[in-house]
């Protein structure tokens, strides 16, 4: 079975280790039937897709999770979104589930590229559109990164798919290849070259590619707007503070709000 | 918040989250855990922040503070949130930014509450709560602190010699805090609520005041309302100056766990912590009488929780936290009567799915113990832990830890023949009485156990680890000098060097000179305060931090303030000097403990003091202090585990116990 889910407000700054455990837990207390795998020490069949940056948001990652013999009548599969979205952290909605075919791959194989949404702080506004020109039109892009504790430079340009200023001001779109190698909102942004800094970052789609169709793993029914969903995280707060307790599953009342 | 303006109660969160991107581990910051409670601050609630002062993954777990948040939120005069140790990345771009400490809750500024309360686990902390108070915008030193500034309230194990601090801190609260959190509230809700509305408020507030009502409570001390003297260089006593002070406080003592039956909702963190997993609190107290354990010493008498209770707890705890992992906690914690049982019905329970595991991170070192322990562990661990704590039968006597070698061999040989490849053994080093022997009978110990694990597997790991004593108040060791960090260092390399011929054996130890700074923080006097203080000025926050502690700092602040290792660490005292917590009272007769302190400097003829629940009674005065007995889960003693006392426990239920009714 495959879910859908966002990460948006405070809990953006857990990593995805730290959200495969959210999914641990709240999975157990849902009950339903996970499949274990056999041996000295079973773990629950779970698999995630493509590692999130700890500090961005995201309106689309995804896991899969292997039940005990299915039985698709069964499984409240249309309630499963709302129960465990009230079983997980405010801030991890989920927004859809659905049995997916077990021929399909693994996510981090399949998922081809993703979108976002960025944030550039440190780059005069008019600058901007100039800075993104140059990128586009580099032949190459060394990025220094981090890798396996060595410092490394990767070009990052192949990558690059799209990447256009938007609203609102300071803001990048920009769709990123995740073959061979992905690049994260923070390498993009050193590439803009000095002074820029990255800001806030959401991932807003995650893309497979087959047969020359592009499609997302699992599609949300009812609109989910990068714009509504920020207001959702901005308004976590206030939620908080109009003084609404949380409910025994750990998420406040009000959840959900803006979508 | 009784008084302050709603200026002070806005969040802090848009001015950290964007501080967040720039330091490690972001989460630590962000609150937000399963259990959280998001109270609504208004007049008429005193406002408490709980903080821990450690890191957000060693403090979170920390079941003394859930504790206390749980029955503050429940009080209809009080709300409570949580703060942790900022680290020293974070530190800096909060103080550059102009953030103060501030709640993982509602991200409100430590200025929103009336009582800052730290919880003392380790004595390596101070320099933490000092860097705390200050970052809390609270005047560092309590004589400076005005009607506005928020009382600054301390407890926890370290609290029973609470003088290195006594100059920092507003009152102490010793023992259990369950009961004494409620009657401090009051007293403070009384005494804020009464300036409401009178012109002037909060500044023109009588802080006296509210510190005398709180040095009348039991188990409560404010050392502003001591003095202490000194003659030749040396503390010779420490006496009330004021009538509304005792002249001992004496701590706290819940009578019957059974009445609290908390956290009913543990926290579970959005991001890994030390231990994560429920934790289920099966008993305070212990009998074991191990001479240089002050955990045991301190929380007597033995208060087991009802099995039903417990087994309650881990069922509705699971179900709520969704983990797969439960400890009981306790010292010593197969000594819980009824402790098969128990274990045996949560790892059958049905509807628990069968695939918890249960974990005692307290083990007894036997054989019977690891049985136990190896059926009830779904989830096989790296390895299993053991302490004997001293390399010879002569040391064991000595500190009345009372395993034979037998004992040892048959637990270690259980492990390893139940699968387990890795023994961990846990011995100190520089005892009372100690000789090179003793040190080099560790090795012999840990040579015997690879032994024995390579009859079960072809290659086995067994770690020694080592550490330096430090003796601690109110136990009989108080009056031992310790060791000089060279002598513990001599000894670590006169280890390491018998050790290196056997393959298999690890030895670990831990830096001798954190034992020593440990030494001065927990037996200095009031003057060791300054001396706190100095290190943290110098930047010696997070001491308990190996890559952050620095002996120099401790050294040269201790030479400014004209004292010395020596004097405060290295020196034995004799019956008749000054203990800097004479005046605190843990409800053991000092008679007893300098008896038991003489009875182990006969060394192989000390005389073994047995587990008293289950012998007539020494009269350490925790029971008769208190009005109490020890309460047991069973009138059945747990099989197994003579521990070399002459018990004969290996088919439990013979010895003859009565059971004290439950009050109520």
């Amino acid at each position: 079975m495959r879910l859908r889910f966002a990460k948006l407000g405070k809990v953006r700054f857990t990593s995805h280790r730290d959200v495969a455990r959210m999914w641990e837990r709240a999975l157990r207390r849902s009950r339903l039937p996970m499949a274990y795998s056999q041996g000295f020490a079973p773990h629950p069949l779970v698999s995630f897709g493509l590692a999130l940056p700890t500090g961005c948001e995201s309106l689309g990652e995804y896991l899969d999770v292997r039940l005990d013999e299915p039985r698709h009548g069964e499984t409240p599969v249309a309630e499963l979104p709302g129960v465990l979205s009230l079983l997980l952290p405010e801030g991890i909605d989920v927004e859809a589930a659905a049995f997916v075919p077990e021929a399909e791959g693994s996510l981090q194989q399949e998922v081809a590229s993703c979108d976002w949404v960025l944030e550039v702080l440190g780059v005069p506004d008019e600058e901007l559109q100039e800075r993104v020109e140059q990128v586009l039109s580099a032949p190459t892009l060394k990025v220094r990164r981090q890798r396996k504790g060595r410092q490394v430079e990767d070009d990052i340009r192949p990558a690059i798919r799209t990447l256009v200023v938007t609203e609102p001001r300071g803001h990048l779109r920009a769709e990123l290849a995740t073959h061979p190698r992905g690049v994260r909102p923070a390498d993009l942004v050193a590439a803009l070259g000095t002074g820029a800094v990255p800001g806030w970052a959401q991932r807003t789609h995650q893309w497979i590619e087959r047969d020359g169709a592009r499609f997302e793993p699992l599609t949300v029914s009812g609109p989910v707007t990068a714009t509504a969903a920020t207001q959702h995280a901005r308004s976590t707060f206030l939620n908080v503070r109009n003084g609404s307790q949380p409910v025994p599953g750990g998420a406040p009342a009000g959840r959900g709000r803006g979508r | 918040m009784v008084t302050q303006t709603t200026a002070e109660t806005e969040t802090l969160w848009p001015r950290i989250e964007r501080l967040l991107p720039g330091v490690s581990k972001p989460a630590r910051y962000i609150g937000g855990e399963l259990g959280a409670q998001y109270p609504e601050h208004g007049p008429g609630r005193v406002a408490w922040l709980l903080v821990y002062p450690d890191t957000y993954e060693i403090g979170l777990p920390n079941q003394g503070l859930q504790i206390l948040y749980e029955i503050l939120n429940e009080r209809t005069n009080a709300v409570a949130e949580r703060a942790y140790a900022p680290w020293v990345d974070m530190e800096a771009a909060m103080r550059a930014a102009g953030v103060p400490l501030f709640s993982v809750e509602q991200h409100l500024p430590a200025g929103a509450f009336d009582v800052v309360a730290f919880n003392l686990s380790a004595e390596l902390v101070y320099t933490n709560v000092l860097n705390l108070i200050d970052l809390a915008g609270i005047p560092l030193h309590a004589s400076a602190r005005g009607g506005a500034d928020a009382l600054v309230v301390a407890g926890g194990h370290c609290a029973f010699n609470p003088e290195p601090l006594a100059d920092y801190v507003d009152a102490f609260v010793l023992g259990d805090g369950e009961e004494a959190v409620g009657e401090i509230n009051d007293v403070l809700a009384g005494w804020l609520g009464a300036g409401e509305g009178r012109p002037g408020e909060p500044e023109a507030r009588d802080r006296g005041e509210v510190l005398r009502a709180l040095a009348r409570l039991e188990g409560v001390y404010v050392p502003s309302l001591y003095a202490p003297a000194y003659a030749e260089g040396r503390l010779v006593s420490t006496t009330p100056v004021d009538p509304s002070a005792p002249a001992a406080v004496t701590k706290r003592t819940v009578a019957d766990l059974a009445d609290w039956p908390y956290p009913a909702r543990p926290l579970v963190p959005l991001t890994e912590v030390v231990h994560d997993r429920l934790n289920v609190e099966v008993f305070r107290g212990c009998t074991r009488g191990c001479r240089f354990c002050q955990a045991g010493m301190i929380t007597r008498p033995v208060r087991e929780r009802p099995a039903d209770q417990v087994r309650a707890m881990v069922r509705q705890g699971l179900e709520w936290s969704g983990q797969d992992e439960v400890a009981l906690t306790s010292l010593s914690t197969a000594d819980f009567s009824g402790i098969e049982d128990t274990v045996r019905d949560i790892v059958d329970d049905p509807d628990l799915g069968g695939r918890v595991s249960v974990s005692l991170p307290s083990l007894r070192v036997d054989a019977f113990t690891v049985g136990t322990a190896a059926e009830i562990q779904k989830v096989r661990r790296t390895g299993l832990t053991f302490a004997p704590e001293g390399g010879t039968w002569r040391m064991r006597r000595v500190i009345n830890k009372l395993i034979t070698e037998e004992d040892l061999y048959g637990a270690v040989d259980a492990a390893f023949s139940q699968g387990w490849r890795r023994v961990k053994l846990y011995f100190l080093i520089g005892l009372p009485t100690e000789r090179d022997e003793d040190v080099l009978g560790i090795a012999e110990l840990g040579a015997r156990c690879v032994e024995i694990g390579r009859r079960s597997h072809k290659s086995v790991t067994v770690v020694a680890s080592v550490g330096g004593f430090v003796p601690k108040a109110h136990t009989p060791f108080q009056w031992f000098g310790q060791d000089t960090a060279p002598e513990l260092e001599r000894k670590v390399a006169l280890l390491r060097a018998e050790a290196r011929g056997t393959k298999g054996l690890v030895i670990r130890w831990h830096d001798p000179s954190a034992s020593v700074a440990e030494a001065l923080a927990s037996r200095g006097d009031r003057r060791m305060g300054a001396v706190i203080e100095r290190v943290w000025r110098a930047g010696g926050t997070f001491q308990e931090w190996s890559e952050r502690f620095d002996l120099a700092l401790w050294t040269d602040a201790l030479a400014a303030e004209g004292l010395s290792l020596d004097e405060v660490c290295h020196r034995t005292r004799d019956e008749y000097e000054a203990l800097p917590w004479d005046h605190i009272s843990a409800g053991l007769h000092r008679d007893f403990l300098w008896g038991d302190w003489q009875d182990a400097l006969a060394g192989a003829e000390a005389e073994a003091v047995e587990d008293c629940r289950w012998t007539p009674c020494y009269d350490c005065g925790a029971c008769t202090g208190f009005g109490l007995e020890h309460v047991v889960a069973s009138p059945v003693p747990p099989a197994g585990g003579s521990q070399g006392t002459g018990q004969d426990l290996h088919d439990g239920g013979r010895v003859p116990v009565q059971l004290v009714g439950r009050a109520g």
